[in-house]
């Protein structure tokens, strides 16, 4: 097997030395974190002190942190660094109107760069690789942070974001692409028009995919149809961005690297801190994050520690994620929470309150198709009126979610009305194609 | 900061001139030996390396045209070894098949130097919030300007196109002090602001807008510096270039074409004679470092005048005027380059709809529009409304892929559209600038 | 005269594009032994919107808003055409003439002459320029009377 490591004293750490070196980290962090006054509050109201903190064992004496802290830091609540030292921006999406604002330092981006590059050589590639990126760039984490990491190792870059399947293709196979970095369902679609166009991407060997859930028989089949072998990848824009955990050539659970990130899984439920091979919610405290320190940040991802030891030496692993504990769902590698879904339509005056959202998985990519109804005092009987309303509703939560959706006009009254939770959500995706 | 690079921006003439023609010898020596593509024009040419004698000499030397680019698809006329690339990217071609641009890590590198330099001449630095609004991936404008505010140090917000509201909103928290993007995208944002009851003037802490991608006007300038209270620059270059690399600055009077990057010739494009300085022609330009494609003499097609004097900045190297046209028939939509031969071509492959369309362009608000009416085949008609409604979302889908820009599509009765005998003429332009 | 005496009430019903729906309104209507002169659907993406032309509008609007039915009401014309080749041409030629613009039209073969309905953006104007013309427009009256 490949044994190439970017950083193998650090990808292989374990036992005592590990331990010293994140609570070094750890202490770093939490002083870092000090210069945030949510933390400052957070720390009096536990009755801490940044002293307390001495070793990773002390680190159940923090609260955790929540998606909903950060919403609330919105916009710079959360930086650490005067603006001066930080270098970029990326937000992601938040459960209502505001998104969360994440910055970088360039000693972040270094990291971040780091990682993807170990992840990228972990999986035998290098700079004679010719990489695809199809993924979103811009405000989304996915698509600079890989270019970043693979220019790091030296590949040949192709940022060709998302969209324009067959140009990705043509580009594949006339560039001799070796490496794609995709949601696992572009992957399929890829794979699905390739068919058509009458063409097998030879030169694809690698197939990096992430920001979405997929499953072991999904992989059996994008493996064959790409001749690939295939790699999930797992991250978070709190988290730097996609690539914090990845798998090696084991294909059996993700690394995540215990020098850059504290990881906890606890009961969602009581907040308990579970032992490995027990499921739960994975809480992960960064222990190189400059810009904007995290600890304890609830990741609402379901995994477990592993128990076993990787034959490839590197640390202990993640089990491949297996669902959420709130209602976020991913949406062609977006995140979409229904909170989200309803402050959109609660801003049109024509829409009525009540909506049901489905999801499908229609010639392998995810549609969300969301029925609404008219308020009865706006049906002026005109076709167009009625065409304008769906389009209008189209395009705000275009806007709001960086999603294409399809909007139903149903009739009025005719959506389940709920005392009590709302059930908005019907999801039809199965479990692969 | 007075400039990035004060020696080479404020070089005296006569030495830069010196390097320049240091530059260009070894260039030409270098294609010749190394360049099937250069070696054979130079010889069906007449031309030796040896000619080369003098700066003046660069004439004798053939042309380059976006054809050559297209005929080298993918890689041909590259000089660097696939090792040695580190990014593609991809810009439409005049039909089918796109232009490819490969860069090596010294390309990357003075592409990104050559945008310091000019962000940093109009007033841009480390404390700045810049919002890249340029779009990102496979076009230029979002990942240069990105290295480029980058490289000074600013904050770089990675907006990418689209999603107006939330690009305003990000503007406001994150006290964006300076945004990149097309002109015609700035005064849509003004407009959309507006909408929003935000006065960009009062509301934000913009200070500085670097346009370009598009044509625009000193009126224009006048309005937006006005109505935003802003300073906005106009910033030049194409991906055959290597990306935008060229900027007006803080004196407003002409982009700084930086002479140890470049050699500018204006040409009358009907005899290929140099016009006198000062008066308007094609620019036709020599990059003189660039590694993995090289570019001699090549043929932008835009027209500008050029104008030797010393900058009252300080700056020596020369500068041209604002862009005023075109010598060929492309247009620019939205900063995307569309020839009307692309849209023949994709049309061609739909057989739903005929060879006959026109195009219409024009601007609704800021933002400009374009129509591509055609001719159903009467063999794809059906009664049914949506039938019709699926063959124009087919045909806008198709071209917006081909184009990279999303068009408007009316389809036309067969026989409804002008004939032509001899060149076509199918463009309507009701823009003013 | 008065263009409003010309002017017809048309229901429109919004309905989903499934099975069932334009039953349920039919059957509606026939409990209130409402009379449907004219009907036409017109479709769009996912729903589509039922016009009619009944003898007891307000008593179709009662009951199919009852039912939770959208309805609303929209002022269309009737003109008479010679019910023979060339009745439509004249009726066409006429309106084209009179520059009005028709957004949407059904029509019917009844038993004294072809009715052509129409929505048009003006309804005043329209009146006004097809009487003008010697058009036979339909006074709301003798329309509902047909029946």
């Amino acid at each position: 097997m490949n044994t190439a490591y970017w950083n193998r004293d650090k990808e292989t750490l374990k036992g005592d030395g590990l331990e010293i070196l994140q609570s070094k980290r750890l202490k770093w962090t939490v002083r870092q974190a000090a210069e945030v006054p949510f933390y400052r509050d957070l720390f009096r109201s536990a009755g801490i002190a940044p002293a307390d903190i001495q070793s990773v064992r002390d680190i159940e004496k923090i609260p955790f942190t929540t998606k909903k802290d950060l919403q609330q830091g919105y916009p710079f609540g959360f930086l650490a660094v005067p603006m001066k030292k930080v270098v970029r921006i990326h937000t992601t999406s938040g459960t209502t109107g505001k998104p969360t604002v994440v910055g970088y330092t360039r000693r972040d981006l270094d990291n971040w760069s780091e990682l993807i590059a170990r992840n990228l050589t972990m999986v035998g590639l290098t700079d004679d690789d010719i990489f695809q990126n199809a993924v979103n760039y811009g405000l989304f984490t996915g698509g600079l942070g890989f270019h970043y990491g693979a220019e790091k190792v030296g590949m040949t870059v192709i940022p060709s974001a998302t969209g324009n399947t067959r140009r990705q293709i043509e580009m594949i196979d006339d560039f001799g692409v070796t490496a794609l970095h995709c949601t696992p369902s572009y992957a399929m679609h890829i794979a699905g028009v390739a068919e058509k166009e009458g063409t097998t991407l030879p030169s694809l060997k690698t197939g990096m995919f992430g920001a979405e859930p997929w499953s072991d028989n999904m992989r059996k089949i994008l493996e064959e149809k790409l001749g690939v072998t295939a790699y999930d990848s797992y991250g978070m824009s709190e988290m730097y961005g996609p690539g914090a955990a990845f798998e090696c050539q084991e294909r059996d659970g993700l690394h995540i690297w215990h020098d850059m990130y504290y990881v906890e899984i606890i009961d969602p439920d009581t907040g308990e801190v579970l032992g490995p091979g027990e499921r739960g919610e994975l809480v992960v405290t960064p222990l190189v994050k400059e810009a904007m320190p995290l600890l304890r940040y609830r990741t609402g991802d379901i995994t477990m520690l592993m128990e076993d030891e990787c034959p490839c030496g590197r640390g202990a692993k993640l089990a491949r994620f297996s669902g959420r504990c709130d209602d976020m769902l991913v949406i062609r590698g977006i995140n979409v929470f229904p909170s989200q879904i309803e402050h959109v339509l609660r801003s049109i005056p024509e829409v009525g309150d009540e909506f049901l959202v489905y999801v499908d998985r229609v010639n392998h990519l995810d549609e969300m198709t969301i029925d609404i109804e008219l308020k009865r005092e706006y049906f002026s009987g005109e076709l167009s009126d009625l065409t304008r309303v769906q389009n209008k509703v189209v395009a705000a939560l275009r806007e709001a979610l960086n999603l294409r959706t399809r909007v139903k006009l149903v009739e009025p009254e005719s959506l389940p009305r709920y005392e009590g939770k709302a059930k908005r959500v019907v999801d039809r995706r199965g479990d692969t194609v | 900061m007075i400039a990035w690079d004060p020696n080479m921006e404020m070089m005296p003439e006569p030495e830069l001139k010196k390097m320049q023609f240091k530059l260009l010898k070894t260039l030409v020596y270098r294609l010749y030996s190394f360049s099937n593509f250069y070696h054979e024009r130079m010889d069906t040419h007449g031309v030796h390396p040896d000619d080369i004698t003098s700066l003046e000499d660069l004439r004798r030397l053939p042309f380059m045209y976006k054809t050559d680019l297209r005929d080298g698809y993918p890689d041909k006329i590259f000089t660097a070894d696939q090792e040695e690339l580190v990014r593609y990217h991809v810009s439409s071609g005049t039909t089918g098949k796109p232009t490819v641009v490969g860069y090596t890590k010294h390309d990357l590198e003075t592409w990104t130097e050559s945008l310091a330099r000019a962000l940093t001449s109009c007033g841009l630095g480390r404390g700045d919030v810049v919002q890249v609004s340029y779009g990102y991936g496979l076009f230029t404008g979002g990942l240069g300007l990105h290295y480029g505010a980058e490289r000074i140090g600013a904050s770089v917000v990675p907006t990418s196109v689209g999603n107006t509201e939330r690009q305003i909103e990000l503007m406001q928290d994150l006290r964006v002090t300076a945004i990149c993007c097309t002109p015609s995208y700035l005064m849509h944002i003004g407009e959309a602001a507006k909408k929003m009851g935000v006065s960009i003037k009062n509301d934000t802490h913009l200070r500085a807008a670097v346009l370009g991608a598009e044509p625009w006007s000193e009126q224009m300038r006048l309005r937006i510096e006005e109505e935003m209270g802003i300073k906005a620059y106009n910033i030049y270059g194409t991906s055959e270039l290597s990306g935008p690399m060229f900027c007006e600055c803080t004196e407003q009077n002409g982009i700084h074409m930086w002479s140890d990057i470049c050699l500018v010739e204006i040409l009358d494009p009907e005899t290929d004679e140099p016009v006198k300085e000062g008066e308007k022609g094609e620019m036709v330009v020599t990059i003189l470092q660039k590694e993995a494609l090289p570019i001699i003499r090549y043929r932008t097609g835009d027209i500008t005048s050029m104008d030797t004097s010393p900058c009252s900045c300080g700056r020596t190297h020369p500068r041209i005027a604002r862009l005023s046209g075109r010598v060929d028939d492309m247009l620019i939509i939205r900063g995307i380059n569309v020839f009307p031969s692309q849209v023949e071509h994709a049309l061609l492959g739909i057989p739903a709809v005929s060879g006959h369309f026109m195009i219409e362009v024009g601007r609704i608000g800021a933002l400009d529009t374009m129509l591509v009416r055609v001719e159903l085949n009467p063999e794809a008609f059906s009664d049914k409304i949506n039938d019709l409604i699926a063959i124009r979302s087919m045909v806008a889908h198709t071209l917006k892929n081909a184009l990279n820009v999303s068009v408007d599509v009316e389809i036309a009765e067969p026989g409804s559209l002008p004939r032509f005998e001899g060149k076509a003429k199918r463009v309507i332009d009701r823009r003013e600038y | 005269m008065d263009p409003s005496a010309y002017t017809i009430k048309q229901i429109s019903v919004f309905s989903e594009n499934k099975p069932g729906r334009l039953m349920a309104i039919a059957g509606a209507l026939e409990e209130e032994s409402i009379n449907i002169l004219a009907f036409s659907i017109a479709e769009a993406n996912g729903f589509g919107v039922v016009r009619a032309l009944v003898d007891k509008p307000d008593a179709a609007y009662k009951k199919l808003n009852a039912m939770g039915f959208m309805v609303s009401f929209t002022d269309v014309i009737a003109v008479r055409m010679r019910d023979q080749p060339g009745g439509l041409f004249e009726m066409a030629k006429l309106l084209s003439d009179a520059g009005i613009n028709i957004e949407y039209s059904y029509a019917y073969s009844g038993r004294d002459a072809a009715v052509l309905i129409l929505r048009v953006d003006q309804v005043e104007n329209a009146v006004k320029a097809i009487l003008f013309r010697g058009g036979n427009l339909m006074k709301s009256e003798d329309f509902m009377a047909i029946s």
